[in-house]
């Protein structure tokens, strides 16, 4: 059952049914059979495969290439080098924007960073690509790089994409001063890569000046934008094809250089070419979380309540292109206090531009934030969530301005009372399991903003009353393929199987990108708007229509629901939208509709996602290993689309939380600059094992002003608060207090040594 | 990976004979090797596929009660044999705590001796490695070593012995068959991993064309099987490489032990026979102070080789801990969690 | 050198001749045979996004080489399910939601039907995770995949009981 109303005011009404509903994921049966068809698994006549060769060294330039011993490996059909490379139309290093990054495409003999790639093997076949890429043997001329944060840093002019890279409210440094405790802190967080499971790959072909190009990627439009900048042809020359991701977390939001010498490959050699990087490819040229070193102060009172918040951070970014991590950001929007000071500086070492990795700012910014305030609150003597409580943020601190809505309090209260949180001892080593392992609890604040792009939808509804939604939305695992379509079919009045929805193709509009955890706000409100048109006009028709049972009834209204249009004061009286159509000789009838955020309501609110995060970790007391035994999140985010998507979501930041908590960590040796564990094995995410117990709770919130549908987004928060809920667990557990991610074995054994 | 010539042997013979020439490499499963090769770490220029031999696939108990396993055999069918599991179940739970289900349905007996260090310096041929290129020194040391050996190793190299499997197999006093040009010959598992010294890149006592047939488990260690297990400590719960690990097997007779077998890894740069602790459990009551003294005397000789210290404190506790969980008893079932501290842990063995 | 093999591919016997001696159990599949449900991941035994099944157990197969396996009988995820009907852990993984991205799935799946027929794990959730460990879902389903486990296989076992009976 669907249905909408279609008066002109009413569109906050629009509720279908179909929204809500915890569908299954509508490409289900297609990714359990291996019939998702991912880039690399496109396999056009006639195609070859490139291989990147990429540097072993982190500074320098390359001198020599043994270009010859590759062409003479068998099936190796062409070498490229800077020396080949055929012209492009825009410099790689130029900058026209802010998310415009500078790309490696073989421009110079100069390496930035270890992993750039400094040529290209074309092959008949993969074994041949690869093993020519290897027999290529580089030598250089080496300089001694930098690679970790010691050293000469700047101020720079924004972090992020486009921050101011210093707030302030209040007077920081009178309430610190001021104040009756006061608390510092560092906290270091290790390079992270995104390692989404399917590798940065491309299939491209080129047909005359036109170009088609099987490729993941979580922002369609701007790759468009990129690859005809850098090719030189029309947008409308290029198509793109995205049906799915295999996972993208930031590092597919923009092309990868690689991505894009597959291109040039293609059309150097004169036929498709397939791309496809290796893991350890993956550790530089396509994004990476930076580095960085945190530093808190804070000051309160003696009854525990905050009067200043000072968040320093200090994060890495590349040698030749600008992204700083925004990580001070966080304590803008979590803690009242009437000082709060937020800056960035920014270290230039050599290593590939860091990127947005999911949650930026908010993942490492509160891993630091979280940990200081369990510090406080220690320090205070009082329950970390009593401490949080008190300090809970009525309005936004930084800006002052109202939240649209926050319903924290009431996760707070649901994932406590879950959790058993009152039971917590206030004490560290309190706790010990049946077996005499040591216990831990700990609580996180989860906080992400709800942020909107542009996005645009089409609505058709045929003359057999059956309707389609279009959109190039992305489905990188967050079930866009299933979320968009129950937008859709709902903003129709008809249900899922009676609405064809196509997305993932750069010939449908524009649907921003998938990022931010703003897609299914963005693209959700542009199909949305859609069906608002399309119903419109297909009520003109009937209204106006004299055979129609609706004629006349513009000014009572009219609701459409299950595929008919009704009177809204006797919805008895109505007819189908196929009797409209077929009685006014059309075959469909078409709308179309924007998503974009709604300048007012922002301006006047501050407009956010906020989620507990309860957790307790379990710790051999001898032997210094760690499991999280249990992590419960309760979050509000708006309207819930989906509640089985959206849990998943909830589950997967959450588990991003523990591998940022205790795994992840990109290690460079210092001499080389090269990662040294760039794999799956040594550069460690969580396995199923390192998951016992997850359970989340979605706290209902309406929110009248972030959209009209009221969505929020739920793709990032996840990791939020859950990395200092760990932390502060472990701190519980053991008493010892780590100021380092991944809290690791060592950590353990040697803080407890130092107690 | 380069190219390479492929020959499957269809006698131990042809093998032998096969693989004798320079530049030639045994293909087992391949888990290791192939790894190897996509990494340009190991170039051979001829693969010996042994996979297809017959009579290498066999876990058999001989007539003198010790028990043969074929160099075939997979990790997993092994680990699963509940006969054997039932006499050398330290064995099955050092097999379940190593790689993953698929890797161990895969992987062989004789390969997983036959694996190489995990150490990324080796694993990474733009880095210098004396292992990997004899005389190019070795990058690990200065470098990211926070999991290279403390035992065992040299000024040429650091690397660590990644295996589970031959933990117990040091302990138990495992023998290892080889066959080669002239003939077979038997070495004690403790002797066929040779220490780094000045020539890390000979890892094994295998000489040119050489290969493993078997490994046996001799009668007498079958007499430990009530009081053994393994244990491990990693960074991730399941699917990582060993931090400290050790494999315990006691026989106690009226509240004594009679005769203890102690084995380290992940700390050492070969599978770690502790005989000085062996010797220090013998005779005494089960306790933890004779299991703390054992830990201490199992790594008298430790010294960190960078940035590892940490190794000896942690290898020693899960030394104290190990002795603890094998005199309280070899479990009815394997833990779901095999040789993981988070397993079940007898009462009273906790410490701290 | 003779690279030529005989392997049988969800129930199809095939004869292939390999034109080069490298070629991995994966990329025979998914470059050679366009069956590419089966994922590269990472290409090195440390992901478990190829795991498919070879005589019925599961391995990695981008460490198989595939003139090794001369003679196999290989399962992938194109082999699973019966026509339309989806075999029961296809089935669970949709209905708990063990997927988000998709790209491990194949993996996780075939790794799930190994897991089962091994019969190793029980009822245990704890056994399902560890024995389920060498398949990584970065997008962190493993809740789902966990339940999905479980619950396929309670349905396999109950269609056994109900053909036996």
């Amino acid at each position: 059952m669907s249905e909408i109303a279609s008066l002109p005011t009413g569109s906050r009404q629009r509720q279908g049914s179909n929204i809500g509903q915890p569908m299954t994921r509508r490409e289900g049966v297609l990714k359990v059979t291996g019939q998702a068809t991912y880039a690399a698994d496109n396999n056009p006549e006639g195609l070859l495969y490139a291989v990147v060769a990429t540097a072993t060294i982190a500074r320098g330039r390359v001198t020599h290439l043994d270009v010859e011993a590759a062409k003479a490996h068998p099936g190796v059909v062409e070498v490229l080098t800077p020396q080949n490379r055929p012209p492009l139309a825009l410099d790689p290093d130029a900058k026209l924007h802010g998310f415009m990054f500078r790309l490696d495409l073989l421009q110079n003999d100069g390496v930035r960073y270890a992993g750039q790639p400094i040529a290209l093997v074309v092959a008949r076949t993969l074994e041949a690509a690869n093993e020519g890429a290897a027999l290529l043997a580089p030598q250089y001329e080496v300089e001694a790089p930098r690679v970790d944060l010691d050293g000469e840093n700047f101020v720079p002019e924004v972090v992020g994409p486009g921050a101011p890279a210093r707030a302030e409210t209040g007077d920081f440094d009178a309430e610190y001063a001021g104040s009756a405790k006061t608390l510092e802190a560092t906290y270091e967080t290790p390079p992270q890569y995104h390692n989404a499971m399917e590798p940065h790959s491309i299939v491209a072909a080129w047909d005359g000046d036109r170009l088609s190009i099987d490729m993941p990627t979580q922002g369609m439009a701007m790759a468009i934008d990129r690859v005809a900048g850098l090719f030189g042809i029309p947008a409308e020359n290029i198509h793109i094809r995205s049906p799915f991701l295999g996972g993208g977390f930031g590092s597919k939001g923009m092309p990868a250089g690689p991505q894009m010498l597959g291109i040039i490959a293609a059309k150097h050699v004169g036929a498709p070419v397939k791309l496809v990087l290796s893991r350890q490819q993956m550790y530089g040229p396509v994004g990476h979380r930076g580095q960085t070193r945190q530093t808190l102060r804070l000051g309160m009172s003696d009854d525990g309540r905050l009067t200043a918040i000072e968040h320093h951070t200090l994060a890495s970014t590349s040698r030749f292109d600008d992204f700083v991590e925004p990580a001070s950001n966080a304590s803008h929007t979590l803690y009242a206090a009437p000082g709060i000071r937020t800056t960035h500086e920014g270290a230039r070492i050599d290593i590939g531009t860091p990127m947005f990795m999911r949650a930026p700012g908010e993942a490492s910014g509160s891993a630091a934030l979280e940990g200081a305030i369990d510090e406080a609150a220690f320090a205070a003597r009082m329950d970390p969530l009593d401490f949080r409580l008190l300090n809970y943020a009525e309005v936004e601190p930084i800006s002052g301005k109202p939240f649209s809505s926050k319903a924290l309090r009431e996760c707070y209260a649901k994932g406590a009372e879950r959790f058993g949180w009152a039971k917590r001892p206030l004490e560290p080593r309190s706790m010990r399991d049946a077996e005499g392992r040591l216990v831990g609890w700990g609580v996180g604040t989860a906080m992400f903003p709800a942020i909107m792009f542009q996005a645009a939808a089409r609505a058709v509804i045929r003359a057999d009353g059956s309707g389609l939604m279009e959109t190039g939305a992305h489905d990188m695992g967050q079930g866009a393929w299933t979320a968009l379509h129950q937008i859709a079919a709902d903003g129709l009045g008809l249900s899922m199987d009676e609405t064809e929805f196509r997305a993932g193709s750069s010939d449908l509009p524009d649907a921003g990108i998938a990022g931010g955890s703003g897609h299914t706000a963005t693209a959700g409100m542009a199909l949305h708007r859609a069906g608002e048109d399309v119903i419109a006009k297909l009520t003109e028709l009937a209204v106006n229509d004299e055979n129609s049972p609706l004629y006349g009834a513009g000014n009572v209204g009219v609701v459409a629901r299950n595929g008919r249009l009704v009177r809204q004061d006797d919805e008895s009286r109505g007819e189908p939208y196929a009797a409209i159509l077929q009685r006014a000789g059309l075959a469909e009838i078409e709308g179309k509709g924007q998503g974009v955020p709604d300048a007012g309501p922002r301006e006047k609110y501050a407009m956010d996602a906020h989620g507990a995060v309860f957790a307790e970790v379990t710790v051999d007391p001898d032997l210094g290993q760690i499991r999280v035994t249990r992590l419960i999140g309760a979050f509000a985010a708006g309207r819930v689309i989906n509640p089985r998507m959206v849990e998943s979501q909830y589950y997967g930041g959450m588990i991003w939380g523990i591998s940022f908590a205790l795994h992840e960590e990109a290690v460079h040796d210092k001499r080389s600059g090269r990662i040294m564990n760039a794999n799956l094995a040594e550069y460690r995410v969580p396995v199923n094992a390192d998951v016992p117990s997850l359970e989340t709770i979605l706290v209902h919130e309406d929110d009248p002003y972030v959209n009209a549908l009221g969505i929020k987004g739920v793709g990032e928060i996840g990791v939020t608060g859950t990395v200092g809920a760990i932390a502060g667990a472990i701190w519980h557990a053991t008493g010892v207090r780590v100021r380092r991610f991944p809290i690791n074995v060592a950590d353990l054994l040697e803080g407890a040594a130092a107690r | 990976m380069n190219l390479f010539e492929y020959v499957r042997p269809s006698s131990i013979a042809e093998a032998v004979a096969a693989a004798g020439e320079p530049g030639s490499a045994y293909l087992g499963a391949g888990t290791n090797l192939l790894d190897l090769m996509k990494g340009g770490v190991t170039r051979p220029s001829r693969l010996v596929d042994l996979t297809h031999l017959p009579d290498l696939n066999g876990i058999e108990t001989l007539p003198d009660g010790s028990a043969r396993i074929g160099a075939l055999v997979k990790n997993s069918a092994l680990a699963h044999d509940p006969d054997f599991a039932k006499r050398f179940p330290v064995v099955a739970e050092a097999l379940l705590a190593g790689a993953s289900a698929q890797l161990r349905n895969a992987a062989t007996v004789g390969g997983n001796l036959m694996q190489r260090t995990r150490c990324s310096y080796f694993n990474d041929p733009a880095s210098a490695c004396n292992k990997r290129e004899p005389g190019t020194g070795c990058d690990a040391l200065g470098g990211e070593n926070r999991s290279h050996a403390v035992l065992g190793w040299s000024d040429h190299c650091i690397a660590v012995h990644p295996s589970d499997f031959c933990v117990p197999l040091a302990a138990l006093g495992a023998i290892v068959e080889i066959a080669g040009a002239g003939g077979q010959r038997e070495v004690p598992l403790t002797d066929f991993h040779r220490l780094p010294g000045d020539t890390p890149d000979r890892e094994t006592v295998l000489e040119a064309g050489e290969m493993i047939v078997a490994v046996r488990l001799p009668a007498d260690a079958a007499a430990f099987a009530d009081h053994q297990r393994y244990l491990k400590v990693r960074e991730r719960t399941s699917y990582a490489f060993a931090l400290a690990s050790a494999a315990a097997a006691l026989k106690i007779e009226n509240g004594t032990i009679v005769e203890a077998r102690l084995a380290l890894g992940g700390v050492a740069t070969k599978p770690w026979r502790a005989k000085a602790a062996e010797a220090l459990l013998a005779g005494a009551a089960p306790g933890k102070q004779v299991f703390e003294k054992a830990a201490e005397a199992a790594f008298a000789e430790a010294r960190p080789s960078g940035d590892n210290g940490y190794k000896i404190e942690l290898g020693k506790r899960v030394v104290a801990r190990v002795l603890a969980m094998a005199a309280a008893g070899t479990p009815d079932r394997m833990p779901a969690l095999p040789a993981s501290p988070f397993a079940p842990i007898p009462e009273g063995v906790v410490n701290v | 050198m003779n690279l030529s093999l005989t392997l049988t591919i969800n129930g199809k016997r095939r004869e292939i001749v390999l034109d080069d001696p490298r070629v991995t159990l994966l990329d025979l599949l998914r470059e050679r045979l366009d069956l590419t449900g089966s994922k590269k991941g990472c290409d090195r035994g440390q992901c478990g996004a190829c795991t498919i099944l070879v005589h019925g157990q599961r391995i990695n197969s981008c460490l198989a080489l595939a003139i090794s396996y001369d003679g196999a009988s290989i399962t992938t995820i194109e082999g699973l399910a019966d026509g339309d009907a989806l075999h029961p852990v296809q089935q669970a993984f949709i209905d708990h939601d063990g997927f988000q991205c998709g790209f491990c799935t194949p993996g996780q799946i075939m790794s799930a039907v190994g897991l089962i027929a091994e019969a190793q794990a029980g009822e245990d959730a704890e056994r399902v995770r560890e024995a389920m460990s060498g398949n990584i879902c970065r997008c962190g389903a493993y809740k789902g995949i966990t339940e999905a486990v479980l619950d396929a296989q309670a349905k396999i076992s109950a269609g056994k009981e109900r053909d036996a009976a």
